[in-house]
């Protein structure tokens, strides 16, 4: 069994009459690596085959999945799905997800082998169907794994918003789906919509050849899982508004908007399917004032299973009025690190905006704004990306935008924006 | 524990007793009624109202204990929200005067609770070992093994271990036996009053480098015995007090002309006037009092360590 642990970082401290209460919250989980319910795991594999991934990228997506089907682990059951305006279960054909062996995966990756590209592109049929697939499964295994991974190279052209809404809205919390873009001409923001709505990461390829590689180590991340459907329940005290519910890492994600109602107090955050990992998250609360001294519970943050009612661990998130100034101006560092990297992806995102609306001064100072906390925090990555798109003299900080872009970086750096790094260096470690 | 019904057998309690007459529930933990910030009958078991979020206080804002001769007191201070500092004061065999004091660390889960199962547990143990004719440093190691073994037990999966500091006097005869772990203080106040411990903290700070906790590793009290033939008294403290008042002329000046209980009071009260960062804790036991005629040592003599 996988064993979680809960670490709260904050300042308690508030000054008379300040209402405003931050904590990082830390969840480790450790156990063992291999899950006991192996055979229970669920897989899909969803390629786009629209038209325009033909001229090579689709063979390079054809490799992609078999590596994929080959890293699935004995017992596995999966699927794949080829996605254009439809979606069509090419393995296996029963309309359920077979077991992984030897004959299994041949199978599949003949299927595979098969695939052409053609037609438009309808994502949100593509989950539905994948959805299905799922629910099947679940029925038969409560609790298993489910994951699923999504390639695409293109915009969501042949399938109304409304649909794409109502699908993505069916296809929620009945599995977990890592997205890849490969190609510049798929929008950022749309899959990124994807991967929030089914708690999975986002990331940009840049070169098709890379595909393989890629899928290879999703799916070994997604058989390390060991433990599906947990929930971040967070309590708030009657006269308390609770702000936010944040993952700042590995990757941000807003889960304000994701409570579940679990009783006036109480509301649950879908968090997905864990392995050993460590995630962070950042919960803001607004308390009733209080007076000097008195101590109040802000919020309790637990990791719960929501089916069985299990709490796996807890913390909490306490206020304490304070007179001392010494105490309460303090800010914890692992809260204000996690400001920052919020502020960091802000800054890209309304600047890559702002830049594409050819509002150059906005996007300038966004953007040269954004460079100097890249540096200053330790994104490395983000601030080579930056580069890409700015240049910041060192000796003065004036910032110009680049004149001439490639694409591929543009996307690179709007996707990899919510990434965030850990602190540099651990003030307690 | 207002009166009541005991949470764990629904007998019938009154206020102030500490465990339920019938089946020896410990009511000292039970939640106190109904939350005293919003009225809901909410109180968790770790004393956050599950309604409005108020922390309760324990019942420990001020507590004072007469015993002995002695006395003890416990002020929850003017800027924490109770009071997690802790102390025991019990008669030994033979004349013997036992008092312990524990502080909490505010930064640990629960720290009232293992700064009171310590105090508890090492007095009891003292008194016990004396009676079985250990001798006092004997008694005092084996009540630090015992306290710390009791905090280490409140840990709790997933969270950082409670934790407290120690200090410990024992007074019997001529000879005062003072243990400690931590940065709460023995002091002797008398003729060349002395600060009898050496605080576990890297100095000039408040970071312990020694406490009870199930993350302290193995935990090896300083023990030292001293002898005097008084008079004076020795004063036990938590950092509460001696953040204001360290020098121990002062001490003595303040505490020396009065009856125990009054010099306890007095001294909690400048450190609640000084700015009562913390929580107070002073504990007093006199000696050698009606033999200040022929007082022949002022300083006591350290024996042992």
């Amino acid at each position: 069994m996988t064993d979680f642990t809960i670490r709260v970082d904050q300042n308690k401290y508030l000054p008379a009459g300040s209402q405003e209460v931050h904590g990082i919250i830390t969840v480790e989980a450790s156990g063992p690596v291999r899950s006991a319910s192996v055979a229970e795991a669920a897989e899909v594999i969803i390629i786009d085959t629209s038209g325009s991934m033909s001229y090579g990228k689709i063979n390079d997506a054809r490799k992609a999945a078999q590596a994929a089907v080959d890293t699935l682990r004995d017992g596995v059951h999966f699927a794949v799905i080829s996605g254009n305006h439809q979606a069509e279960v090419i393995f296996p054909g029963s309309g359920r997800l077979a077991p992984a062996d030897f004959h299994s995966r041949q199978a599949a990756k003949e299927a595979i082998a098969r695939l052409r590209a053609e037609g438009g592109t309808a994502m949100g049929r593509w989950l539905r169907r994948a959805a299905d697939l799922f629910s099947a499964h679940q029925a038969e295994h409560p609790g298993a794994i489910r994951h699923a991974i999504l390639l695409t190279d293109g915009k969501n052209e042949h399938e109304p918003a409304p649909e794409f809404d109502a699908n993505l809205a069916y296809s929620a919390g009945k599995f977990v789906c890592d997205c890849r873009g490969v190609g510049t001409d798929w929008v950022v923001a749309e899959v990124r919509r994807i991967g929030s709505t089914l708690l999975g990461s986002v990331m940009d390829v840049r070169r098709p050849e890379e595909l393989e590689a890629d899928f290879r180590a999703m799916t070994e991340a997604a058989m390390g899982k060991t433990v599906a459907d947990i929930a971040l329940r967070v309590w708030a005290p009657r006269a308390a508004k609770l702000n936010f519910v944040k993952q700042v890492s590995p990757a941000l994600e807003d889960l304000t908007g994701r409570r579940t109602e679990v009783d006036a107090l109480t509301g649950d955050y879908p968090t997905g399917a864990w392995g050993g990992e460590t995630r962070e998250y950042h919960v803001s609360v607004s308390v009733p004032p209080g007076n000097v001294g008195q101590e109040m519970r802000a919020a309790l943050v637990k990791l719960v299973q929501p089916a069985t009612g299990e709490v796996m661990a807890s913390g909490n998130i306490l206020a304490q009025w304070s007179d001392d100034p010494v105490q309460s101006t303090r800010i914890n560092p692992r809260v204000a690190h996690y400001t920052g990297q919020q502020e960091l992806a802000s800054l890209i995102q309304e600047g890559l905006q702002a830049r594409n609306d050819g509002d150059v001064e906005t996007a300038t100072a966004r953007l040269g704004k954004a460079r100097g906390i890249a540096e200053r925090a330790g994104n490395e990555e983000t601030a080579k990306l930056l580069d890409k798109v700015i240049d910041v003299d060192p000796a003065t900080g004036t910032a110009r935008l680049k004149r001439v872009v490639d694409k591929a970086d543009e996307i690179a750096l709007d996707t990899r924006s919510v990434r965030t790094v850990r602190m540099r260096k651990d003030p307690e470690s | 524990m207002v009166n009541g019904a005991c949470p764990a057998c629904g007998t019938r309690v009154l206020a102030g007793e500490a465990f339920c007459e019938s089946c020896g529930h410990d009511l000292s933990t039970a939640p106190a009624g109904p939350c005293t910030a919003c009225g809901a009958c909410a109180v968790g078991p770790d004393g956050y109202c599950e309604n409005c979020g108020m922390l309760q206080p324990t019942g420990r804002d001020h507590v004072e204990i007469e015993a002995a001769y002695s006395a003890a007191v416990s002020d929850r201070g003017l800027r924490h929200s109770r009071n997690e500092d802790a102390m025991a004061l019990l008669p030994g065999g033979q004349g013997a005067v036992v008092a312990v004091v524990c502080d909490g660390v505010s930064s640990s889960p629960r720290p009232d609770e293992a700064s009171q199962a310590a105090a508890d547990v090492a007095a009891a143990a003292i008194v016990k070992r004396l009676a079985d004719g250990d001798d006092a440093q004997a008694a005092t190691r084996e009540a630090v093994r015992l306290a710390a073994d009791a905090v280490a037990a409140a840990a709790r999966p997933g969270e950082d271990s409670p934790a407290c500091t120690y200090v410990s006097a024992i007074v019997l005869g001529r000879q005062v036996t003072v243990g400690w772990v931590g940065d709460s203080r023995a002091y002797w106040l008398g003729g060349q009053s002395a600060l009898l411990t050496e605080d576990d903290a890297t100095p000039g700070t408040h970071m312990l480098t020694a406490w009870l906790g199930a993350d302290a590793g193995e935990v090896v009290p300083h023990v030292r015995t001293f002898t005097t033939d008084g008079p004076g008294a020795v004063l036990l403290c938590s950092d509460g007090l001696w953040n204001y008042y360290p020098e121990p002329e002062a001490l003595a000046a303040t505490a020396l002309h009065d009856t125990p209980l009054v010099a306890a009071r007095r001294l909690v009260r400048l450190a609640i006037e000084a700015g009562g960062h913390d929580n107070i804790t002073v504990a007093i036991i006199p000696f050698g009092q009606g033999e200040r005629t022929d007082t022949t040592v002022a300083f006591p003599k350290e024996r042992s360590d």
